[in-house]
Order: C-alpha cells, then sequence, then structure tokens
C-alpha cells in the first residue's frame, strides 16, 4: 500500500495550455471544496496531462469524468498513474449506471384532483373502518368482562387521570379567578358584584372545565396515546402482537378508550370546583362577597342540569380524543419522523373536534331548552 | 514504518461494577481490512463506539491517525470525524430524507461544494455502494434490509474517507447479497486505499475480505492475526469460535 500522498492538501489546479489540460495538485474533496472547481468553462482539449497530479478521490474523479464529456472528441491521458487510471474507470462505470435521470411525469389537475379524491375517499373509508372494529372491540370487552385487560387499564387511569390533577386543578382555578375578575368589574359598576357568582358557576359548570379539561387532555393524554402506537407501528410490535395472537385494538385501544370515559368526567368535576372556588376567592377578595354569601347565592343559581350539562359532555370528549390519538397512532409508517408529524396531527384534530362537538352541543341543549 | 490509523492502548471500558475491557491494545495499519470478532457481549460494538468517539473509554488511549482522541477538544474531533465514516448495524438512515438527501447530508456539511455537484457525487455513491439508480429518490421506509446497509454504506463512504467503519455489515443478508457487500469491500479498499474495521459475525466475510481478524475475549484482545493463523490457535476461546459445525464448513469452502 503507498504511504500517504505527499501533500494532500495542495490546491487542485487545471492549466489549459498548447491544446493540453495539464492537471497538477490534490483533486480531492476537502481541496476542491476549499479551492472550487479549477477547470476553466467551455469546451476543453482532449489531451489531459495527469503527471503532476496529486491524490485522487472519487469527488476528484467525478469533476474529470465530467470534463471528459465537455470535449470535443474522445479524451487523450498522459501520465495517469494506474491506481487514479482504476479509480477514473469506478466512476465512468457507475455514472453510466447512475445516468438515466428518471424525470418525474408532469401531472395535469384533473389528475391531481382525482388523485387527492381519492386519497380523501380512502381515508374516510380507513377512519370508518376504525370506528367499527373499536365499537367491536369494546362491545367484545363489555360482553366479557373478565376478558377485559386490567392492569393497562389501570395504568391509563394513573396516567390520564390522577397524573393529570396538578395542571387541570390549577389551570381551573386561574380560569375561575379570570372570569370572576373579568366579569366581576363591568358587574361592580352596575352595583351587581353579587351576580359574579352566576357568572363563575354557570360558565365553569356548563362550558369552561369541561372544555379546559378537555383540551388538556388532548394535549397530555392523546399525543401520548398517539406517538405510542405509532413508535409500535414502527418497531413492527404491533405486527408481534398480531402473529402471537392479540388483538392490538383489545390491547392498546380498549383500555385507553375505557380508562379516559372514565376519567375525563372525574376530572370535569374536579376542574368544576376549582374553578368554582377560583372565582369565590376573588368575589371575596375584590367585590366584597364573602364565601357564605357566594355558596348561598350558588345554592339558588346552579341546579343539577346545569351540572350534568358539562359533566355530560365529558364522556363523548373522552371517545374522540382516544379514537383520534389511537387512529393517528395506527396511521404511522415509516420512521421517526411520521411519529412526529401524526402526533401533531393528533393534538390538533382532537382539539378541533372537541370544540365543534362543544358548538354542537349548545345548539342541540338550545334547542331542547336545558 | 508509518503511523498506525488506529491504535488502542491500554484501554479499560466499566459499567458500574462490569469490567468490559481491561488493558486493551488493538492497532490497524493503514489500507488493512481488519474485523473484530468475539461472543456475543465481549464488547465489540463497544470499542467501536470508542474507537469512533461515541463513547468515552474509563482509562486508556485511543489514537487516530495519530491523534489522541481521549479527551479531544470539540474542534479537533470534528475535524477527525470527517475523516472516518461508519455504517451502524441498523443503517440508522435519517427516516425523514431520500436515499440521495442521506448520502448528501455529510457532503453539505463538510463542504462547499455547489449543491448540483453534491447532488452527482451522492448518485455516483449509491452507485458505487451497488443500489439501483432508482433508489436514490426512495424513503429508508421503502428499502429492503440488503438496500438499507448498501444505503448506509454509501453515506459512510460519502466524503472518502481514509477509514471505513462497519458493524455487522452482512447480518441479515441473504448470501448473495452478503457476498456482493464483502466485493464492494475490497473494491473500496482497492480503488479507494480505505482502511475498513469490521465488526462481524459473519465467517465467510472473515475468510474473504479481511487481512487481519482481531478476537476479543476475556476483556482484551486475545489475538489479532490472518484468519488462516487464528484458526490454529490454541486459545480455548478462540478454538471454540472457529471450530463449530459452521466455521468447519466456512474454512472448507475457502480452501
Amino acid at each position: 500500500m503507498p504511504d500517504a500522498p505527499p501533500e494532500p492538501l495542495a490546491p487542485p489546479l487545471a492549466e489549459c495550455q498548447a491544446g493540453r489540460v495539464r492537471l497538477a495538485g490534490a483533486w480531492t474533496v476537502t481541496a476542491l471544496s476549499a479551492h472550487g472547481d479549477p477547470l476553466p468553462a467551455g469546451e476543453l482539449p482532449t489531451c489531459f496531462d495527469a503527471s503532476a497530479l496529486g491524490a485522487l478521490d472519487t469527488t476528484g474523479a467525478l469533476l474529470l469524468v465530467h470534463a471528459e464529456g465537455r470535449c470535443a472528441g474522445a479524451v487523450a491521458w498522459e501520465g495517469l498513474r494506474d491506481e487514479h487510471a482504476e479509480l477514473l474507470d469506478l466512476v465512468r462505470r457507475h455514472r453510466h449506471a447512475a445516468a438515466p435521470h428518471a424525470d418525474a411525469a408532469s401531472v395535469g389537475v384533473l389528475a391531481l384532483l382525482g388523485r387527492d379524491t381519492c386519497r380523501r375517499l380512502a381515508e374516510a373509508r380507513d377512519i370508518l373502518a376504525f370506528l367499527g372494529e373499536a365499537c367491536v372491540a369494546c362491545w367484545r370487552a363489555l360482553l366479557l368482562p373478565h376478558r377485559l385487560r386490567l392492569t393497562p387499564l389501570l395504568a391509563n387511569v394513573q396516567r390520564a387521570g390522577f397524573e393529570a390533577l396538578p395542571i387541570v386543578g390549577l389551570l381551573s382555578f386561574l380560569m375561575g379567578i379570570v372570569i370572576a375578575y373579568q366579569g366581576g368589574q363591568q358587574l361592580r359598576t352596575y352595583g351587581a358584584s353579587l351576580f359574579v357568582v352566576d357568572l363563575v358557576t354557570l360558565t365553569m359548570l356548563r362550558e369552561m372545565a369541561v372544555i379546559l379539561t378537555a383540551i388538556i387532555v388532548a394535549g397530555r393524554t392523546g399525543s401520548a396515546y398517539t406517538a405510542q402506537i405509532g413508535t409500535m407501528r414502527v418497531t413492527e410490535e404491533i405486527d408481534a402482537l398480531r402473529t402471537i395472537g392479540i388483538r392490538p385494538l383489545d390491547l392498546l385501544v380498549v383500555p385507553k378508550i375505557f380508562a379516559l370515559v372514565l376519567v375525563l368526567p372525574l376530572l370535569t368535576v374536579y376542574a368544576d370546583m376549582m374553578g368554582v372556588f377560583g372565582g369565590m376567592f376573588i368575589a371575596d377578595l375584590m367585590f366584597g362577597v364573602s364565601f357564605t354569601e357566594f355558596l348561598q347565592r350558588l345554592e339558588q343559581v346552579v341546579s343539577l342540569r346545569h351540572f350534568l350539562v358539562g359533566v355530560g359532555k365529558a364522556p363523548v370528549f373522552a371517545l374522540l380524543i382516544a379514537l383520534v390519538g389511537c387512529y393517528q397512532g395506527f396511521k404511522v409508517s415509516g420512521g421517526a419522523d411520521a411519529v412526529g408529524r401524526q402526533t401533531t396531527v393528533s393534538v390538533v384534530q382532537a382539539i378541533f373536534l372537541v370544540i365543534v362537538v362543544d358548538a354542537a352541543f349548545s345548539v342541540l341543549f338550545s334547542a331542547l331548552r336545558v | 514504518m508509518a503511523t498506525p490509523v488506529i491504535e488502542v492502548r491500554g484501554l479499560r471500558t466499566q459499567f458500574g461494577l462490569k469490567v468490559v475491557h481491561e488493558d486493551l491494545d488493538f492497532s490497524v495499519r493503514r489500507g488493512e481490512i481488519v474485523a473484530l470478532v468475539g461472543g456475543s457481549g465481549s464488547g465489540k460494538t463497544t470499542l467501536l463506539r470508542e474507537i469512533t468517539m461515541l463513547d468515552a473509554p474509563s482509562a486508556g488511549s485511543v489514537r487516530l491517525f495519530g491523534e489522541e482522541t481521549v479527551g479531544i477538544g470539540e474542534a479537533a474531533a470534528f475535524a477527525l470525524r470527517r475523516r472516518f465514516g461508519m455504517m451502524f448495524q441498523l443503517g440508522a438512515l435519517f427516516s425523514s430524507l431520500t436515499v440521495r438527501e442521506n448520502v448528501a447530508v455529510p457532503l453539505r456539511e463538510h463542504t462547499r461544494l455547489p449543491a448540483a455537484l453534491i447532488d452527482d457525487i451522492a448518485e455516483l455513491k449509491i452507485a458505487l455502494a451497488g443500489l439501483p439508480p432508482d433508489a436514490a429518490e426512495r424513503y429508508p421506509a421503502q428499502l429492503s434490509g440488503g438496500m438499507i446497509k448498501r444505503a448506509a454504506v454509501a453515506r459512510a463512504i460519502a466524503l472518502d474517507p481514509d477509514l471505513l467503519f462497519l458493524d455487522e455489515p452482512t447480518a441479515g443478508l441473504d448470501p448473495v447479497g452478503a457476498a456482493a457487500l464483502d466485493e464492494l469491500v475490497l473494491q473500496l479498499r482497492d480503488t479507494l486505499g480505505l482502511t475498513v474495521v469490521i465488526v462481524t459475525h459473519d465467517l465467510d466475510t472473515l475468510w474473504r475480505v479481511t487481512d487481519r481478524v482481531a478476537f476479543l475475549g476475556e476483556r482484551r484482545v486475545l489475538a489479532c492475526e490472518p484468519m488462516p493463523v487464528l484458526t490454529r490457535s490454541e486459545h480455548p476461546l478462540i478454538r471454540a469460535y472457529f471450530t463449530g459445525p459452521r466455521a468447519r464448513a466456512a474454512a472448507a469452502a475457502q480452501a
């Protein structure tokens, strides 16, 4: 093996004189990157003199092979070392292999439209199929409750519910404070500070607590569902479950749906209490409504149906979040990149659906006069 | 005699109480193809990761191209890294990039060549690694296991490194693909003057490709000899490794 070439970093040179190209210096990726392509533009003479050529690597060889293509005829090489000739040959051979460049055929608007329609229809079919499979799996679990997988269910309850208590509590408390403060200031100008109780309790119980909780859970838990199932798809763990004879839906989706449907109403009740407490705190501090007055007024204003309107929406939201999270997880294909993309889609879609469905509920309730 | 490309002296690796290497010496000369073998858990991959500066050894010295890498500065490490390429066991291709973009990553990072030339170089490397031209536009998820290994080799040789590390290059390949990869390694060494370090269990690769084989056992390199010499070794661990039925078949095929 020859030892290191004398000057590996001598700048690459190419001089055109007397009908020949004189090559010198190191034609390596490092040198070429530092000094640029030394070959002059335009047509080149057909005689290459390589007697002063120092080091050569594939990048240099590629440039020289490119240069051969710019000559009028076949190139005569002079003073080319054997190992360099071999390298040039290697590059020429593989250049040929890489040559046929498949140009992307231009696609018409109509074709694009058709392709997109098919894609969307296929997605709609996939969603329906997943919904159906998930329903069947849940139904099976309800018919045979002893087959329900208890450990993953409880683990999900702990992670999605218990561990979310601090953040849900804090945010609802702050939300109660904000509502009471903003509304109370307006009410005070009319001397109706006591109505701050109506404002806080009704908005918290009917709307804010459940929406806030659903959004927090979609961000915390829905994303985790997608990432977990998505990663398991990438690493073929889902396929492994199938071959062992465990239905992935039974193990991964059903416990998640049950856990969330169980936990989200409970979290909502907790958020109700913390939100109202936040309002109570501000009412006492800033608007002179003491805790006793607040609670007395609360008893007159709030009936059971207000509470149920809020908490009743929670299981529906839970179902949406769990289904979207799991569905997006199963849609992952490819690698780490797809997991990230699908997780984003999952959170955005879940929050979007929660708000849209909440609006639909509002319309429904006002029609029913609840 | 020129300085060895890799020189490991008195290396010690310890995870908690478990000592993986102790007083390990290992060196590779320029232009050699050296394989690292040894039973599972003998610390082959760990040694490779320490030589490539991915992990730091607990003690000892690792020199690459004559330069000490233990406690090396950030800039010097960066400069050293561009002189070697590494192929990981599972390819470790970036899943969000096509094969061509994967191969172009080191070129874009380390050179200031024009984008068109970088694409050309990437395509050349893909062809050199034995992939069909249409593979360049595909994503790693759309490739077979063998193609992923080849794409990983293409990325490892993107910068024309002086030194190439291959972690289990033929594991999981069909015999034709494995043999083709062996030929590729030989061809790269002969035309590009590469020095190659291979971690492998593939006995055919050991016979066909390597100049010397370093056998790891008892926390050090027990022997570093050409295959014919190594297989006649009297050491019980080495004998056990090379006298199984599969080893005999590979040796017979070579004879």
